[in-house]
């Protein structure tokens, strides 16, 4: 029989249909818009009489309003640590920056949560300050790491918070300061923050790195640098939340 | 008992609008997170009674205790001790500093980064929203994090201030400053009841205030049984509630739910199957601030203890009753306080201690450390408490917030992750 996983994030919600005799599995992406409920209920359509594991910020809504699923709720941390044991087995921290949550995960060698740190109330170091940014500097989001990557120049933005960062961001533009190194000053700060929290779990390596941002190269990059190499992104980094809540309904 | 009140709280002086919607905020608050119990016990109606009655029955009673010359004194912290404003027939209140109304009021006066406990307690005089508050002859500040130790020197502005100096530390000098310090609140009690202060009355006092600590160490006990039989957020209304009802009253009736506890365990009923078992740490909860607890308690966890000042730290200790001549009397009272284990204190090293016994006592699964935001001397030694659990083998998860709603399901996803973590 097939379980599904579904993540709902701020940005972005992702299914995951595991089959349980084969442990071959698929997945969807759907944008949350503002009416995610209409959006679960497109991904859930044809979902009658398996398992649904609900993850993500919204998972309290699926669980209210699909009451005719048996759905059952895990957090985006156990999720996480789940979907990245089951790819890397031998990861022991996990980073998952997403749209509004970046998560830092320690696991024992079996992959069990051992120790987690969160960002607080604040969208600083998170997938929101990147697409604030990129919205102010007039750069696609998904082209945003690549533009950052083109600096030539390293230039310090100080401030971890989205507004004071901005304003920083905006008197390098008034100095005439290229957009490139201005954008690479930003992707460093999320990575400084990152780093922060990675330290206080511990951070031992194999470190994967998962989640939306996880797409972004620039931040991929600086990451890896600062660890000294030893960063593992695996292929579809967003989907590992679904992963593992598939993987919670079908495992104990 | 909104009517029957009115001209007694506009005597006080409330502002009886914003007092109104305090009220009717703090009950639907009540019903969401008390009253949606299931199978609570029944000694618990007269908590729902008590709360119901917060600012109506008890004020009136505190009003009518004035009238007849007695004097309420209001403390925001378990150092002041109480045997002695009882001793002199005073009437002794907690002043709970557990909303967030009344903050932006306070932060008026106060700077921004304040912790909410005192924010709030400045909030609630300025925006006239705690008769409590308006009823004190006496509001005993004292020298403990600097956030309180300079707000009463704003507070003074509005208040009838007394501020007590508490030591930092705990050598002989301290002990002798603090027991200076214990003489001259006797004094000032004294010069403020006219009455003086004798190995009898407080005697008497001593008994009073150790039978309310027994009960609620009764009450302590009981609730580590297995399964759980109350949930955490009844006992800690309990200890909230210790606070400001009537001590002789109170213990009594708390005596007639442990009773009906004590059965519940021996039928081995609890209240929630299979829930993992938790203990909170750190900062004061203050009514009506059950937002942690309720988190918690809708998370898959259950409290069975709280390692707090509206908690443990408050009835761990006794004062000793061997004592027979006021001086005698009046040391023991020294050294029971003396032995707060208050993060304000350098080193601290016995709460640490008192944090792993309890948590080996109690059988928890794991420590959440609660700190108010801005509240350094929490903050600096969760750090300690978070490794003294770890050498002890007991996961520990700090959570640090204020009284807003605003983080409630960022907390709820930290608080679930936790509780997975160690189930
Ligand atoms: S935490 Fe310290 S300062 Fe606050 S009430 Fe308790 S003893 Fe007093
Ligand atoms: S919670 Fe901390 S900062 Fe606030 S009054 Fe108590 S000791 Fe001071």
């Amino acid at each position: 029989m097939a379980v599904i996983g579904i993540d709902i994030g701020s940005r972005s919600i992702e299914r995951v249909v595991w089959d349980q005799a084969t442990g071959a599995w698929t997945w969807d992406k759907v944008p949350t818009t503002f009416d995610p409920l209409t959006q679960c209920r497109k991904l859930l359509a044809d979902a009658d009489g398996c398992p649904v594991v609900a993850t993500g910020y919204g998972r309290a809504l699926v669980a209210e309003h699909f009451a005719e699923l048996s759905v059952r709720t895990i957090t985006e941390i156990q999720a996480y640590a789940r979907g990245v044991h089951h790819l890397v087995p031998e990861a022991r921290t996990v980073v998952d920056i997403g749209g509004q949550d970046t998560k830092v995960i320690a696991l024992s060698p079996q992959g069990a949560v051992v120790k987690f740190e969160m960002n607080d109330r604040c969208a600083a170091g998170t997938g929101k300050f990147l697409e604030f940014m990129a919205t102010s500097l007039q750069i696609p989001l998904d082209s945003f790491g690549d533009f950052a990557l083109e600096a030539d120049k390293q230039v310090a933005i100080n401030s971890m918070c989205t507004v004071f960062a901005e304003s920083e961001a905006t008197s390098l533009m008034a100095r005439g300061e290229r957009p490139q190194n201005i954008a690479m000053a930003l992707h460093r700060a999320i990575v400084r923050r990152t780093l922060a929290m990675l330290r206080r779990v511990g951070g031992e390596s194999p470190v994967v790195f998962a989640g939306g941002v996880a797409h972004n190269r620039c931040v991929c990059r600086l990451l890896s640098e600062a660890l000294g190499g030893d960063v593992i992104v695996p292929p579809d980094p967003d989907v590992l939340g679904a992963l593992g809540a598939a993987l919670a309904g079908a495992g104990p | 008992m909104t009517a029957s009140h009115e001209a007694m709280w506009e005597r006080l002086g409330l502002d009886l609008e914003a007092h109104a919607s305090l009220l009717e905020v703090l009950g639907k608050f009540y019903g969401d997170i008390y009253l949606s119990q299931q199978g609570r016990l029944r000694g618990m109606e007269y908590l729902d009674f008590v709360l119901s009655e917060i600012h109506g029955l008890r004020i009136r009673e505190l009003d009518e205790a004035r009238a007849q010359g007695r004097k309420v004194v209001g403390t925001f912290c378990v150092f002041v001790p109480e045997e002695i404003v009882w001793a002199a027939d005073a009437i002794q209140v907690g002043l709970c500093a557990g909303a967030e109304a009344g903050t932006e009021a306070a932060e008026k006066i106060l700077p921004r980064n304040t912790c909410a406990l005192i924010k709030s307690f400045v909030g609630f005089k300025l925006a006239r929203l705690c008769p409590f508050t308006e009823l004190c002859d006496m509001v005993v500040g004292e020298t403990t994090c600097d956030g309180k130790k300079k707000a009463y020197e704003t507070f003074s502005d509005y208040a009838p201030v007394y501020v007590m100096e508490i030591p930092q530390m705990k050598r002989s000098e301290d002990r002798a400053l603090w027991k200076a310090e214990v003489l001259r609140f006797k004094q000032a009690v004294e010069d403020l009841t006219g009455r003086s202060i004798t190995a009898e009355n407080l005697r008497e006092a001593i008994g009073l205030m150790n039978r309310r600590r027994r009960v609620l160490q009764r009450l302590n006990r009981l609730r580590a049984a297995h399964p759980v039989p109350i949930s955490g957020r009844d006992a800690l209304l309990i200890n909230q509630v210790s606070f400001y009802d009537d001590p002789e009253r109170f213990t009594q009736k708390i005596h007639d739910l442990c009773d009906e506890l004590e059965e519940k365990v021996r039928r081995g009923k609890g209240v929630a199957d299979g829930a993992v078992r938790v203990m909170l740490s750190g900062c004061p909860m203050a009514v009506p601030n059950w937002k942690l607890p309720y988190i918690v308690e809708s998370s898959g966890a259950v409290v069975v203890g709280e390692e707090s000042c509206i908690g443990t730290r408050n009835t761990r200790d006794l004062v000793d009753e061997g004592g027979t001549t006021l001086e005698e009397m009046l040391d023991a009272i020294v050294d029971r306080y003396l032995k707060i284990d208050c993060a304000c204190f350098t080193p601290n090293q016995e709460r640490l201690e008192h944090i792993v016994d309890m948590a080996r006592a109690l059988d928890v699964q794991g420590v959440i450390h609660y700190g108010l935001s801005f509240c350094q001397p929490y903050a600096m030694e969760s750090f300690k408490v978070e490794k003294a659990l770890r050498d002890a083998g007991i996961p520990m998860l700090a959570i640090e917030t204020d009284y807003s709603m605003e983080d409630v399901e960022q907390l709820k996803t930290r608080v679930e992750a936790f509780v997975e973590m160690i189930r």
